[in-house]
C-alpha cells in the first residue's frame, strides 16, 4: 500500500487554503449561505457513498457494517457501534462466512 | 492568551468530544497500517491535514485500489465544507491566522456556542488545542497498535471503515434535505461501482446533490 507524501501535502495544501481563505478574505468576500449549505451536504453524500462502495466485500463484511447502521440509528455509543461491526465480520469469517 | 470565560459545562462537552476523537483517531492509525501503509503514513496526515472525514476517505479509496488522485481530489472536496467555516470563525483568528489548521467541525461548533466575542475566542482556542492534540496523539498509539495486528481480515477490522464513518454521519441523516441526496448518491456510487474504476464511484455520488429537495 503506497501514498506518496506528495499526495499529503497536495491535500495538506488544499485543506489549509479553504481554512485560509475565511480569515484572510472575509473583509471583501461573503460566503453566500446557499454555497455553505450545499458543501456540507456535498460532504455527507462522499462520505456514504464512501461507506456504500466500501462495504460490498463477500458477506462478512457488509453484515458487519449492516450492524453499525442499525446500532446508529437506535443511537448507540460510538465505541460500541465501531466494535460490533468488527466482531459480527470476525465471527461470521469464523464460522466460515466469506 | 487568557482564558477566562470557559464554564465548566463547556470545558466537560470539550473533553468528552477529545476522548469520541480519541478512538476514531485510534481506529484512524490502527485501520491505516494494518491495511499495509506505514506507520509515517497515518501519522503524517493527521498532524498536517487534520481532517479526520479527509483522512479516512483518502486512505480507503486507495486501500480500496482507487488511486491517489482519486483520493486526493475526494478529501479535498471532502474539506471544501471548511471555507464557509473559516468565515464564520475569522474574528476569532484575528493576528493568530496559524489557528487556522484548528478548523473543524466540531471546533466550529465549539466556536459558536459562545455568546460575545471573548468567549467564541476561547471556546476555539481551547477546543482547538485540545482536539489537535487528542487526535495526533491517538492517531500515534493507533498506528503502532496496527503494526502488533496479525490477521486483520480475521478480526473484522474491514468493516471498521464503514463502520467509523457511518456512525459519524447518520445523526445528520435525520433531516430529509439530508437524507434524499445522500442516499441518492449512495445508490449512484454503487452502481457505477460496478463498472468503473475504484475512486471515481466515490466522486460522482456528488450528483446525488441534484436530487435536493426545494426548500419549503
Amino acid at each position: 500500500m503506497d501514498m506518496p507524501i506528495a499526495a499529503i501535502v497536495v491535500l495538506a495544501a488544499g485543506t489549509l487554503a479553504f481554512r485560509l481563505a475565511g480569515p484572510l478574505f472575509r473583509d471583501r468576500v461573503r460566503i453566500p449561505p446557499r454555497l455553505e449549505d450545499l458543501l456540507s451536504v456535498a460532504a455527507l453524500v462522499l462520505l456514504f457513498a464512501l461507506v456504500v462502495t466500501s462495504s460490498f466485500a463477500g458477506w462478512a463484511r457488509p453484515a458487519g457494517v449492516l450492524v453499525a447502521g442499525v446500532l446508529a440509528i437506535r443511537k448507540a455509543p460510538f465505541p460500541v457501534i465501531v466494535i460490533a461491526a468488527a466482531a459480527t465480520t470476525a465471527v461470521l469469517r469464523l464460522i466460515g462466512v466469506p | 492568551m487568557a482564558m477566562r470565560s470557559i464554564s465548566r459545562t463547556a470545558l466537560r462537552d470539550i473533553a468528552l468530544v477529545c476522548v469520541a476523537d480519541a478512538i476514531v483517531g485510534a481506529s484512524f492509525g490502527a485501520i491505516a497500517v494494518s491495511g499495509g501503509f506505514d506507520p509515517w503514513v497515518p501519522v503524517v496526515m493527521s498532524l498536517i491535514v487534520f481532517a479526520g472525514g479527509a483522512q479516512f476517505a483518502a486512505i480507503g479509496i486507495v486501500m480500496g485500489g482507487g488511486g491517489v488522485v482519486a483520493a486526493v481530489a475526494t478529501g479535498l472536496v471532502l474539506n471544501a465544507r471548511l471555507l464557509p467555516f473559516g468565515f464564520a470563525v475569522a474574528d476569532v483568528l484575528k493576528g493568530r491566522v496559524y489557528g487556522a489548521q484548528l478548523i473543524t467541525d466540531e471546533t466550529v461548533a465549539f466556536a459558536l456556542k459562545g455568546r460575545d466575542a471573548r468567549e467564541r475566542h476561547d471556546y476555539f482556542w481551547v477546543s482547538g488545542l485540545a482536539l489537535f492534540a487528542a487526535w495526533n496523539v491517538s492517531v500515534v498509539v493507533g498506528a503502532l497498535a496496527g503494526t502488533f495486528i496479525g490477521d486483520t481480515d480475521a478480526l473484522g477490522l474491514d468493516a471498521m471503515f464503514p463502520a467509523v464513518l457511518l456512525a459519524l454521519i447518520m445523526p445528520a441523516l435525520a433531516e430529509r434535505r439530508v437524507r434524499v441526496p445522500v442516499l441518492v448518491g449512495g445508490a449512484i456510487a454503487l452502481a457505477a461501482s460496478t463498472v468503473l474504476p475504484a475512486g471515481v464511484p466515490v466522486l460522482l455520488s456528488l450528483l446525488g446533490l441534484l436530487a435536493r429537495p426545494k426548500e419549503a
